[in-house]
């Protein structure tokens, strides 16, 4: 951030109700933004606090009960740490995430390379339109779509395994098919917008390296691995130590409302977004549901510093701060 | 997007040959299709009488068609036609709200004269660096905001984003001279009318892309619904289908009671009326999301957001 604090003239000597005065409408433009953050970002961090309590709603008001419940220390942290939920939730989330990593990076790319390849382009947009379509539509909608091809009795699926001699798969008890499908409608859902980045990078590749690649020889496959790849691999992995700082969060309607909440699912679905959700609405149990979600913030926080002050090393001018 | 050259058929020995063209057109129009046909059995499904389903399950053809599931949705203003209105007024306040307050801070900090721009930034880049979590911000809506079944719930907390804000502060700096700030004030015009009357209109192509951001969380928005209200009369429709998922009843019972001039006694398409509110919710995006994806993709596209 460079900031050229451009010599605010005479600043200091016309005291500080001039400079207020002077910043009146900045103040003005900026407040309800501050406003924002302060009531839903910054209490709410300061309200973490009560991961180290058993927190009592009083009368003295939110901020008071907040200061004044009983301090249970890091109970509610070891609670977490022993159940068996602990070893589920992180294998999940991270499991996941970083299959999604992998897939994501790897599909969008292939898009991205073999779209830009295309002759018509015509047909290329519309390719491109209907891929965006599922990345407009919310997990609630979606979870409809995917229903109507998985219900155990009314499903396409089934339907066609039936008619065809088998017998029906009730899919929204059956845990082992479901590692697959979130990883399926995760990457389908997201493949038309992540792959518009390595699109536009190939497509803006001066043709006169393809020409050069030509005239010795090289064919399609050559030329993409020795012009293509080199021109789109910074980015690519630049995006990807970006999103390893997310690897602790989860898209919550792709865990929670494609599997229809099912409990018989929980062992694949359960990630700490999921978690923390039900513990605060079955349980009630607020600190122990802090607990756990400020470990998820807390780590969640490193990976983005961490990965940040990678991208800073590698790509200084992409670096987020 | 990419600037495309227009030296046709110089370009086309760059792309595919014919055959792996071909190849690849077929497999791209198999995945764009995925993309697409489930929206259109979901329509055919809601266009379907409830009886076939019953006894041949989901198909993408049926024998009977009917647009009951549609009859007993609007002829009742019940639970759907009331969603509708709490998830369009949500969605138009939320985005003003959100669009005013996050141009005007992004404003803010683009401008050197700020004396203060340094920590308003740093005051709104902390949020992208820790997530306060679900629970706290749970706590504050409902213990200290008291908001629990208020449609301020839906609205407040997507009020203002401050990846939007980066986006903005880029516009900003990019496309508003700071010459044109000068002269204006060399001529007398306060900072709120440079703002109101010089950088507003001209910022009406960014501020278009913050808006549709926004405007698509808002109507896509079943989490906060879901967190922080039971009441139906704030249903939105993305929650609404979230309730209907196991729950078919809220939207027979008032079938069942409103629809009393409807023929009383057949049977309530309880299934097509699922997939027609499924249609209801997604259409307005079908229909409008050609027309706005490239600002979206300039958005993203904008990504070197940091300054």
């Amino acid at each position: 951030m460079q900031t050229k604090q451009s010599a605010v003239v005479g600043g200091s000597s016309k005291g500080f109700v001039a400079k207020m005065k002077k910043n009146s409408t900045f103040f003005l433009l900026v407040a309800p933004g501050t406003l924002f953050l302060i009531i839903f970002f910054y209490i709410p961090v300061l309200a973490n606090v009560v991961a180290f309590q058993n927190f009592q709603y009083s009368d003295g008001g939110f901020l008071y009960s907040l200061f004044h419940s009983p301090w249970v220390g890091l109970q509610n942290f070891i609670f977490f740490f022993k159940s068996a939920d602990f070893g589920l939730v992180l294998r999940n989330t991270v499991g996941y995430n970083l299959t999604f990593l992998l897939l994501n990076f790897f599909f969008a790319i292939f898009f991205g390379i073999v779209m830009s390849q295309m002759r018509n382009m015509k047909l290329l947009r519309v390719y491109q339109t209907s891929m965006l379509f599922p990345y407009f539509l919310s997990w609630a909608i979606l979870a409809y779509f995917l229903y109507a091809f998985l219900s155990a009795d009314k499903g396409i699926i089934n339907h066609i395994i039936t008619s065809s001699g088998g017998t029906a798969i009730d899919f929204y008890n059956t845990p082992y098919v479901w590692p697959f499908i979130i990883v399926f409608m995760g990457v389908w859902k997201g493949i038309g917008y992540n792959s518009i980045l390595y699109f536009a990078t190939a497509s803006g590749i001066d043709p006169s390296y393809y020409d050069a690649a030509m005239m010795d020889g090289a064919n399609k496959w050559q030329q993409i691995k020795n012009v293509t790849l080199p021109h789109i691999l910074p980015i690519a992995t630049l995006m990807l130590i970006i999103n390893i700082g997310g690897i602790f969060r989860s898209d919550f309607g792709l865990f929670y409302l494609l599997p229809r909440a099912s409990g018989t699912l929980i062992n694949v679905t359960q990630t700490f977004d999921t978690y923390v959700y039900r513990a605060l609405t079955t349980t009630n149990d607020i600190g122990m549901s802090t607990a756990t979600g400020l470990i998820q913030s807390v780590v969640g926080s490193i990976m983005i510093l961490g990965s940040n002050a990678i991208v800073r090393k590698v790509q200084p001018d992409s670096a987020l701060f | 997007m990419a600037k495309k050259k227009k030296t046709i058929s110089a370009v086309d020995i760059r792309k595919f040959s014919a055959g792996t063209n071909l190849f690849f057109n077929i497999f791209l129009g198999i995945f764009a299709l995925s993309c697409v046909l489930p929206f259109f059995f979901i329509i055919i499904l809601s266009l379907t009488k409830e009886s076939d389903i019953t006894l041949y399950g989901y198909q993408f053809w049926p024998k009977h068609w009917t647009l009951a599931s549609y009859q007993y949705l609007t002829g009742m203003g019940g639970q759907v036609g009331k969603s509708f209105i709490i998830t369009v007024i949500v969605t138009v306040v939320g985005t003003i709200m959100s669009s005013t307050f996050t141009s005007t801070y992004a404003y803010a900090i683009s401008r050197r004269d700020f004396d203060y721009k340094k920590f308003f930034t740093i005051f709104a880049l902390i949020s992208m660096l820790f997530t306060p979590g679900m629970v706290p911000n749970y706590l504050v809506v409902t213990q200290m905001l008291h908001l629990k079944d208020s449609i301020w719930a839906l609205i407040l907390p997507a009020s203002f984003g401050v990846f939007n804000v980066l986006i903005m502060r880029t516009f900003f700096l990019t496309n508003i001279p700071e010459s044109i700030i000068e002269s204006a004030r060399i001529d007398g015009a306060s900072e709120l009318k440079i703002f109101r009357s010089i950088v507003v209109p001209l910022a009406v192509p960014g501020i278009a892309t913050i808006s549709l951001f926004s405007a698509l969380g808002y109507w896509n928005d079943w989490f906060n619904a879901m967190l922080y209200t039971d009441s139906p009369n704030v249903t939105p429709l993305q929650y609404l289908l979230v309730k209907i998922q196991n729950n078919i009843q809220m939207l027979t019972q008032q079938a069942a009671q409103g629809g009393s001039t409807l023929a009383a006694g057949s049977e309530i398409p309880s299934e097509g009326m699922r997939f027609a509110v499924v249609v209801v919710a997604t259409l307005p995006i079908a229909l409008t999301y050609p027309f706005f994806q490239k600002y979206f993709v300039k958005g993203m596209t904008v990504g070197g957001v940091k300054g």
